[in-house]
């Protein structure tokens, strides 16, 4: 169990970096509280493998330090560091039977054969691979073979930290969903502070305490779902989190207005923006009204989901997607409010606040 | 999958089997005619039946190169194999040292058998050779043509030299097709550098060492060129293996009844020699 500082982290694969483009992780400044349960949510290539590899000393970072508790552990190894990991590629020992791969992380340090069985037969009943303990890993099916490795990196009961990359990617929904449960449950139990790798949106937001987007090398926000949702800090979250993503279009701020095409909207803020930045208004499609009154729209499409119906629409020139309820009519001549609350600003894709 | 029966299959397989039977079964049929007759010249032959065989079988000359031949193969086995294990495991698995190394490795395997034979004749010899004048130097009393002992230490070291690469580069290959992650879980799971080659690098170079081993085998119980170039079977008979037999009771002799059948006693030590090996490891390895 650790508080875990990220200071100051930076890490290029090459040996010398000459461009911010070398950088694999560009600049990483965090601390990850003792016990929490975190989602690290990105699209493909954006360093969350890399992160956790740093995290956890198989990869040294070029620059910054790691600290565990607040004792520097850069140039521990991993060894030295008492962290689980499962990797997003499944890895199994295959000479080994199913139950002796689970042991070998416990027997590997030493721990007492009877507390081995103890752990390993509780794993093993969790995996849902009870019956296959003494077959040998060799032959088992892929997601058998994901479910070892999961085990494996839950099998210590002692770890600091367990860090989950994409850990049941070919699990199928049915077993995902109880062995998420088990994780949550561990992790109650042993209060191991933990980072979970998903590209699942759903999986991120019903999972962690907190939520950590990455984006091209960088934690873009971290954030409850909540914070997420209602304020973005980068356009990238707005568009990567939520379904449909928010939509961002290009505004011109004067004051507390916003002039979209020759739309003009009244913030409830005044943004401050420096002079010359790229300036755009974000709004989630769950935030406009549809109806008589507002701006003018024109209606291109209508997706049927089930609970609501997703609206794609032209509004002033720019392609918008709007929420609307199931039963709700479409008039004729649509037309849309944007609900102030919801408004972001943002400059340069990074959110601005400003005076209320 | 069903399987299909069509016999015009056996049209495709034609030309390989004509192409086996020159260069295999005929001749092996004529050594398999030989050593059942006898002949006193003049293209007589008279049916010997199985003489030629007891005769062979009951001659210490060949129970005295067999052990020879078993000792020899035993050897080279324990020492090229580990060997070669351990050179793979130490070379460089990325950067500008891959190339190099495999380079360096592959270049004993190009020279041809009686070259190498010839290098190390010259290179062991004590009056010009350099192996053998330092080795002199150093106050080692050692002499090939001689002395049995450093016979055959030549011949070992020879072989060595001139195969131990081949067991490199194939465990190599199988070495450098473990993906990272393995390594990396290795790590997490605090496995030994012990446990680390018993349960992630063995198990992958199980297939090609497989392959290693049998050729390794069969190859240097086969052993005729080394001997026959440096010590030419001597000192006395010490290096006198099957093969050199063979080919002086073939050649030397003109015994070509006794050659044939001792040629065919020999093909089928190897072949079960060889098919219990494939068999136990094989085996142990399904049961993994
Ligand atoms: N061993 C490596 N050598 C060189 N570059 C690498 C290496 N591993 C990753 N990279 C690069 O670093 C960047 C980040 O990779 P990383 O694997 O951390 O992404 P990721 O977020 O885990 O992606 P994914 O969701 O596809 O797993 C990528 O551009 C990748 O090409
Ligand atoms: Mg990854």
């Amino acid at each position: 169990m650790a508080r875990i500082n990220l200071d100051h982290i930076r890490h290029a694969y090459g040996a010398r970096p000459k461009s911010e483009a070398d950088y694999a992780l560009k600049e990483v400044h965090h601390e990850w509280n003792d016990g929490g349960a975190y989602a690290l949510l990105g699209p493909s290539g954006c360093g969350k493998t890399t992160l956790l590899n740093i995290i956890s000393g198989l990869i040294n970072p070029s620059e910054g330090r790691i600290l565990f508790d607040g004792t520097d552990v850069t140039h521990l190894t991993t060894q030295h560091r008492n962290i689980a990991q499962v990797f997003q590629f499944p890895v199994i020992y295959d000479t080994m039977t199913v139950y002796d791969n689970l042991a070998f992380p416990l027997r590997n340090r030493h721990v007492p054969e009877t507390e081995v069985d103890r752990r390993v037969k509780e794993i093993v009943e969790m995996i849902g691979l009870g019956g296959w303990a003494n077959k040998t890993a060799r032959g088992l099916t892929a997601d058998q073979k994901q479910k070892i490795s999961l085990g494996r990196g839950l099998v210590r009961s002692d770890v600091s930290a367990i860090l989950f990359d994409e850990p049941l990617t070919v699990i199928d929904p049915e077993m995902k969903w109880v062995l998420r449960s088990q994780i949550k449950r561990l992790h109650k139990q042993f209060g191991f502070t933990m980072v979970y790798v998903t590209h699942d949106q759903t999986e991120a937001l019903t999972f962690a305490d907190k939520v950590v987007v990455m984006y091209d090398g960088q934690i873009v926000q971290i954030g409850t779902p909540a914070e997420l949702f209602e304020r973005p800090r980068h356009t990238f979250v707005g568009y990567f989190i939520g379904s449909p993503g928010m939509n961002v279009l290009p505004a011109e701020i004067a004051g507390n207005t916003a002039a979209i095409g020759d739309q003009s909207i009244t913030l409830n803020f005044q943004p401050q923006i420096k002079a010359g930045a790229k300036t755009e208004l974000g709004i989630r499609p769950e935030f406009i009204s549809l109806g008589r009154e507002g701006m003018p729209v024109s209606i291109n499409k209508v997706e049927d989901i089930g609970r609501h119906k997703i609206v794609r629409a032209s509004f002033a020139d720019r392609p918008i997607s709007i929420i609307v309820d199931e039963d709700r009519e479409i008039p004729a001549e649509p037309r849309v409010t944007f609900d102030p609350k919801a408004i972001n600003i943002y400059a340069d894709s990074w959110r601005v606040g400003g005076e209320a | 999958m069903e399987k299909t029966w069509n016999n015009k299959a056996w049209f495709m397989v034609l030309p390989v089997l004509v192409l086996v039977a020159f260069s295999a079964v005929i001749p092996l049929m004529t050594v398999v005619n030989y050593s059942v007759q006898d002949t006193f010249g003049n293209n007589e032959f008279f049916w010997a039946g199985t003489d030629w065989f007891q005769d062979v079988l009951e001659s210490d000359r060949f129970w005295d190169a067999l052990t020879r031949n078993l000792i020899f193969s035993a050897i080279i086995l324990a020492i090229e194999i580990p060997l070669g294990i351990v050179i793979a495991l130490n070379m460089p698995k990325r950067g500008i040292g891959v190339p190099i190394c495999l380079v360096l490795m592959a270049l004993p395997l190009l020279i041809p058998w009686n070259v190498v034979g010839t290098i190390w004749q010259v290179f062991g010899r004590v009056d010009i050779g350099l192996l053998g004048r330092v080795v002199a130097s150093m106050g080692i009393n050692y002499n090939y043509v001689q002395n049995p002992i450093d016979a055959w230490v030549t011949l070992i070291i020879m072989d060595v030299w001139h195969w131990t690469s081949l067991v490199v580069l194939l465990c190599y290959a199988g070495l450098v097709s473990i993906p990272d992650a393995y390594y990396q879980a290795a790590k997490i799971d605090g496995a030994s550098r012990w446990s680390v080659f018993r349960y992630i690098q063995l198990p992958k170079m199980k297939r090609v060492l497989l392959i290693a081993f049998l050729l390794r085998f069969m190859d240097s119980f086969m052993i005729y060129t080394e001997p026959f170039v440096v010590t030419g079977g001597g000192p006395g008979n010490s290096t006198t293996f099957l093969s050199i037999d063979l080919v002086k009771m073939a050649i030397g002799q003109f015994d070509l009844g006794p050659a044939a059948a001792l040629s065919i006693i020999y093909f089928l030590i190897i072949l079960l020699l060889s098919w219990i090996f494939y068999t136990v490891m094989t085996t142990s390895d399904a049961q993994g």
